[in-house]
């Protein structure tokens, strides 16, 4: 990790001299192009420089619920501000949710307090189009996100995604469960968490669509998952503990449902600490989800907000998440064409056959299902 | 009972009183002012805002808003009506136990002669009554979760000791409940004079006859008292749970979390707010029964 960490700081300064601008640029370049606001790509802008150079005039750029501990989002936030260190980046409640981050947009509508991008679970990403709450932009990777990961308009498309696996420690579990099926069994009582309640945690609800997945389920169908979680609290295996790097560590959780890249990263994080924490992507219930990138229509800096996109979805960006275990949206592109970091791509738990995504009208459904039957359930 | 008379009157308004006193009624309102604009602005505003917010709907894509009782609705149905009832189930639990330790605790310390153990007591009572949240919860789990100390030592989960259940919150919610009720209880047994014991024992009453007709009488309002400030505790607690139990155990502000500020649902911030107002008519219900008894003993307990 810190290896990690001291090359992408050496190759964001050894990039640095490019946003170096002359100050007169800032200036000049507005007149007959698109103010940033309205921007839809880097071109409507006149290139990258004149990016950067009116993204240096704002000279701040407010991000929200980017959790360093997250998918890299740490090194994410300083490897920017170490290719651009004329723009302050001010990162609000890092572990604020969705919700949070669609209330911070419309109640702080024209601050200048308000977020200029977001990182938002999908039906947020969704829900928040349709209120009309984001700017169309299409980074210039654009053509490079399939088609069904991204808004046709641009408002939305995603960034980075996982699977669900199981996390176990190895030290305090002595088979660790491969599938789903495994967690029923009888050795596993009182070990197995998901991390979050589902109702409210992304990563959880995939946990119980994955567990619908492997239990002859569909995504119209997450009913099967519900009933699989309701009888694992029956037979005692599972607790309600949310799993969190201190649980972990503790050996409170040491079975852990939640996203292959947090999994991961507790793999390296807890190495030489007691706890030998596997990592499994179970063959039966698999399921991927990838979170969506959006900016706000009213972003107080809107050059700046367009300019971390640019950042988010260049090569360098794409190999930040995937420095911390995260699949972004581009790796299957940049693996053709060799610019994936291939020691990353190495460390990522094993996966076979690609993943498929729920339509928006099924994902409601399965929302609706589990809001109402979870409790029932797990009482 | 000629006991405490109230304190005599500042010498200003002596003489005249009734009608002295009416007159200077608008004078005094005004006084009142910063504390009625400080609770119309902190409480009503958004007293207004939730309930607005309840009993309305906003289109996402006109904007338009309508009257609907749609969000009441739900929040009374399915697993909404089963948080209310489960927080309610929890509260109305640990506040009648809580209450009962806690008043069995302050007896204990106000008979007490040591008054370097009364001292300690409530110091440490004052504490722990403000030791919630999720540093509790982390508390427990280190001790008596699964991998905890205490666990361990003793095979609780052998014993069928589960700290992430109803009976696992009940124990966490009373360690600061407790604490709570000695603070409050303390200084209404002091107001118990020893005067009427002695004069119920010379009439020849028992312990248990002083008891049932001198001092729960007296008592019952602060006891009353006591429950509904512990029901509410319990009641509006959320951090300790959400940390402990996650969404395995109903209650109504894990709910409200999840609607609010979730990553899954959306468009459910009205029912949160729905949910927000029930609870605070049920609030408003225990706080019915509790003034006019308040009222009652505030004779007794000067």
């Amino acid at each position: 990790m810190l290896g990690a960490a001291v090359l992408t700081t050496l190759s964001a300064c050894g990039a640095a001299p490019d946003a170096q601008q002359p100050a007169g640029a800032a200036s000049g370049d507005a007149k007959g192009k698109a103010q940033p606001g309205t921007a839809a790509s880097v071109a409507d802008l006149g290139g990258m420089d004149a990016l950067v150079a009116a993204a240096e005039k704002e000279g701040e750029l407010n991000v929200i619920a980017l959790p360093p501990d997250w998918a890299n989002y740490g090194e994410m936030l300083k490897a920017f501000q170490a290719k651009y260190p004329k723009i302050k980046v001010n990162s609000e409640n890092p572990d604020a949710s969705s919700a949070d981050e669609i209330a911070a947009v419309k109640s702080r509508k024209g601050q200048k307090r308000a977020p200029d991008v977001l990182d938002l679970g999908i039906a947020f990403a969704r829900s928040g189009a349709a209120e009309n709450l984001f700017a169309p932009y299409k980074v210039t990777a654009w053509d490079k996100i399939p088609a069904s990961q991204k808004d046709a308009d641009g408002r939305w498309y995603n960034d980075y995604g996982g699977y669900v696996s199981i996390g176990c420690d190895a030290a305090r579990v002595s088979t660790c469960p491969q599938t789903f099926a495994d967690l029923l069994k009888p050795e596993y009582k009182g070990k197995v968490a998901l991390n979050g309640n589902p109702t409210k945690s992304g990563s959880a609800f995939g946990g119980v669509y994955a567990a619908a997945l492997a239990n002859k389920g569909s995504f119209a169908d997450i009913q099967p998952g519900i009933d699989f979680f309701g009888q694992l609290k029956k037979s005692g295996n599972f607790i309600p503990v949310e799993s969190t790097p201190a649980t972990v560590e503790k050996g409170e959780t040491p079975i852990s449902i939640d996203w292959d890249y947090l999994n991961a990263g507790y793999a390296e994080q807890f190495k030489g600490k007691g706890v030998d924490w596997k990592v499994s992507v179970p063959s039966d219930g698999v399921y991927a989800q990838y979170y969506s990138q959006a900016i706000n229509k009213d972003a107080p800096h809107p050059a700046a907000a367009r300019l971390w996109m640019e950042f988010l979805y260049s090569a360098e960006g794409q190999n930040i998440w995937l420095g911390g275990h995260a699949r972004p949206v581009l790796l299957p592109v940049m693996t053709q064409d060799g610019t994936a970091d291939k020691d990353a791509v190495a460390k990522l738990p094993q996966v076979q056959g690609t993943p498929s995504f729920p339509a928006s009208a099924e994902l409601d459904k399965a929302k609706a299902t589990l809001a109402e039957k979870w409790d029932k359930a797990l009482s | 009972m000629s006991a405490p008379t109230t304190a005599p009157r500042p010498t200003g308004t002596a003489g005249g009183a009734t009608a002295r006193r009416r007159r200077r009624g608008p004078r005094t309102w005004l006084a009142a002012l910063p504390l009625l604009t400080f609770t119309g602005l902190c409480f009503g505003l958004p007293l207004g805002a939730i309930a607005f917010g309840a009993v309305t709907r906003t289109d996402p894509t006109t904007g338009a808003t309508a009257v609907t009782g749609e969000h009441l609705a739900r929040s009374l149905q399915g697993p909404y009506l089963g948080s209310l009832v489960g927080s309610v189930q929890l509260s109305a639990l640990t506040a009648f136990l809580g209450g009962l330790l806690g008043v069995l605790i302050a007896q204990a310390l106000v008979t007490s002669r040591s008054t370097a153990l009364r001292g300690a007591a409530l110091t440490a009572s004052g504490v722990l009554a403000n030791f919630g949240g999720v540093p509790l919860a982390f508390a427990f789990i280190a001790t008596a979760g699964i991998s905890g100390v205490l666990t361990q030592l003793a095979d609780l989960t052998d014993l069928g000791w589960n700290l992430y259940s109803f009976t696992g919150l009940t124990v966490v919610y009373l360690y600061f409940l407790t604490p709570l009720m000695v603070l409050v209880i303390v200084p209404a047994l002091d107001g118990l004079r020893p005067q009427w014991r002695e004069a119920a024992r010379n009439n020849g009453a028992t312990g248990r006859q002083f008891w049932r007709h001198v001092g729960l009488p007296v008592l019952a309002p602060s006891l009353l008292g006591g429950f509904v400030l512990l029901f509410g505790t319990a009641f509006a607690a959320h951090a300790t749970a959400a940390a402990l139990v996650g969404g395995s155990v109903p209650l109504v502000t894990l709910k409200i979390a999840d609607a609010l500020s979730g990553n899954v649902l959306t468009g459910q911030e009205n029912v949160a707010l729905a949910l927000g107002l029930d609870m605070i008519l049920i609030a408003g219900l225990v706080m019915a029964v509790y003034l006019p008894l308040q009222r009652r003993s505030a004779r007794w307990l000067r």
